[in-house]
């Protein structure tokens, strides 16, 4: 992006002033070096969703940001729906509600180092995982329509976990207004047979030693201690949130027109939060995200078979649960007055300060923790909350490294075998039935997502408190 | 005229275009690059053949309709697939066959599944040598 066309604020704050249509700044939160690196449909795409009516504040763009579909991911945008605010299905993205969890496992690194195979193969053959692949269960249509008005309440209420999880999730794991008629037939057919899949492209489920923690204080509070052995699951909604999104962001390119919208990008798609279409949306949205909780969910419940098999006695509990694509509807203070603001995180996790209402007591005095998701050779990050992004991007912090190389260049350039050979030497045990999907996701192909967390901590987005190294990844 | 696939750079996610000497052979060629993210189409064997249809309002909405068909067709029968035949009448009614078999990872080491066909970088359009150019960007 070229640096000229910005007003630098300060060191990690980068201002698109308002132009043209826009009705608010652009805000970029990065590095020099991190805003230099980012394609110019970055800088066009935040301008672009400041155009769109109704919306609070600014269009903010995060340190992962990167060129996405009408909304940048790595993007977070707030509407007024008292002021023709708008609801955008490409502003929460395909993959409604994906999001990573973290479970901790009570034990040290030491304690799996020579069972790290066995571990790797048990997991790759009782979570499914890759293109094709099905869950265990197949959901009846009443199933399917429980599953998307309870989510991971859902799932626990069937057997797959405990009330104690629920505390732990956002939405306390239920998404509330969801509406599963606004699901087409389409829709939930897809989802019918992948209730606890992982995917594939980018998702995982990783054994992850704690490497570093660089803030005692809140490592403590999070129990995350050097040495630490703990458990991260990074999936989404599945097939049903993908043809959810498919299916609006279709209806709503059509229908921009006669709802008075003129878009700057047809990938902007969006309809007025107070309309039929908007309503529908939501409804549907909102059971996506109940998908997704219930996916992570049923997930977490085959990782804990698989350590109650080999390691007896052993616990999983799960630490926290954060969704990085999503609308939620929540009050901020704009212009000092609280507002009730629809916010849109594509690619951008919540990153709520300490007592803020909507956390849960367990982390009320000391903010929510907000996971990072890294590559397989590299590491994955837990921050905490400060309170500083409430004021800053409507609690929002980064949500991932964010890809540097094409699909199509990983595969030119690496060899599926070479790059789990590679990180076998480093002691990293990668599981995946795709050799060409282990290329296409190489390390070299991500950004530094070093990078990425230390802008987000020193734009005061949210505070470092763990980086998490991987020791065995199951890929799709 | 020849007919011809490939793929074009994305950040996150990938390209298709199907290039053809009429817009139907264009999104026949469309739906091999489709395959061509997932798969190698040459390892998957036309055994079964399943029937598609759609229709839209304009040209390149079609096309999105057509990938995302495809894409449901996939998702819901675990298929890949490997040959189209597609036929667009003058009011954009689609009807199409795909031939394909069910997905075996071994065999067919399926990279990433295809989320689903978007409206960026979406075009449709005939060149003035007649050549169409079917294209978009697709969601992994």
């Amino acid at each position: 992006m070229d640096l000229s066309l910005l007003t630098r604020r300060s060191d990690h704050e980068w201002v698109i002033e308002p132009h043209g249509r826009m009705r608010v700044p652009g805000v970029i939160y990065a590095s020099e070096a991190l805003v230099s690196d980012m394609d110019h449909k970055v800088y066009e795409q935040v301008a672009n969703v400041a155009m769109l009516p109704g919306i609070e504040g600014a269009s903010y763009a995060m340190p992962d940001a990167h060129w996405g579909y009408g909304f940048p991911i790595g993007g977070v945008a707030a509407f007024d729906p008292t002021r023709g605010g708008v609801i955008s299905a490409g502003g929460v993205g395909f993959d409604i509600s994906c999001g990573v969890r973290t479970l901790y496992t009570g034990l040290k690194i030491r304690d799996v180092e020579t069972r790290k195979v066995e571990l790797a193969d048990a997991l790759a053959r009782s979570v499914p995982a890759g293109v094709g692949s099905e869950g265990e269960i197949s959901l009846t249509d009443d199933e399917m329509d429980a599953m998307l008005s309870g989510g991971a309440r859902w799932a626990v209420e069937r057997g797959y976990g405990t009330m104690a999880d629920l505390e732990r999730i956002e939405e306390r794991g239920c998404m509330e207004g969801a509406v599963p008629a606004e699901v087409s037939p389409h829709a939930k057919r897809r989802q019918r047979d992948e209730m606890g899949t992982l995917g594939s492209g980018n998702h995982y489920l990783e054994l992850q030693r704690v490497a570093t923690v660089f803030d005692r204080e809140r490592g403590e509070a999070f129990q995350l201690r050097e040495g630490d052995l703990v458990i991260s699951i990074h999936c989404g909604s599945r097939g049903l949130g993908h043809q959810i999104g498919t299916e609006f962001l279709r209806r709503m390119a059509i229908e921009a027109a006669a709802h008075g919208i003129e878009l700057p990008d047809r990938e902007l798609a969006c309809a007025p939060i107070n309309s039929d279409l908007g309503r529908a949306y939501l409804g549907a949205m909102r059971a996506g995200i109940n998908c997704a909780l219930a996916n992570r969910q049923i997930i977490t419940a085959l990782v804990r078979g698989v350590f109650a098999r080999l390691f007896p006695g052993v616990e999983l509990p799960l630490m926290y649960d954060v969704s990085h694509n999503t609308c939620k509807t929540e009050t901020h203070l704009s212009g000092g007055e609280p507002k009730r603001l629809f916010v849109h995180r594509k690619g951008a996790t919540r990153a709520f300060g300490p007592h803020h209402p909507d956390l849960p007591a367990v982390w009320a005095d000391i903010g929510q923790p907000v996971l990072i998701g890294g590559t397989m050779g590299t590491a994955s990050y837990v921050l905490v909350g400060t309170g500083g992004a409430d004021e800053r991007a409507f609690g929002s912090s980064c949500h991932g490294a964010g890809r540097s190389m094409s699909r199509h260049e990983a595969m030119r350039r690496f060899r599926g075998r070479q790059i789990s050979d590679d990180l076998a030497e480093k002691g990293i045990i990668i599981r995946s039935p795709s050799s060409r999907g282990v290329a296409e996701e190489a390390p070299a192909a991500y950004k530094d997502v070093t990078r990425v967390v230390d802008a987000a901590d020193a734009a005061g987005l949210s505070r470092k408190v763990a980086r998490l190294e991987p020791v065995v990844c199951i890929k799709g | 005229m020849q007919k011809r696939w490939e793929h074009f750079e994305h950040g996150a996610d990938i390209g298709v275009r199907g290039v053809g000497p009429t817009m139907a052979a264009a999104f026949e060629q469309a739906a091999l690059a489709l395959t061509g993210v997932i798969t190698d189409a040459a390892l998957v064997r036309p055994l079964e053949p399943v029937a598609v249809s759609c229709e839209a309002p304009s040209d390149d909405i079609l096309l999105v309709d057509w990938l995302n068909a495809l894409v449901y067709e996939m998702a819901t029968r675990r298929m890949l697939f490997t040959r189209f035949e597609v036929s667009i009448d003058g009011e954009r009614h689609l009807h199409a066959t795909a031939w394909g078999e069910r997905v075996d990872p071994r065999r067919h080491e399926p990279a990433v599944e295809v989320k689903g066909a978007t409206h960026t970088a979406l075009r449709v359009a005939r060149d003035p040598s007649g050549t169409w150019t079917a294209e978009c960007i697709v969601d992994v």
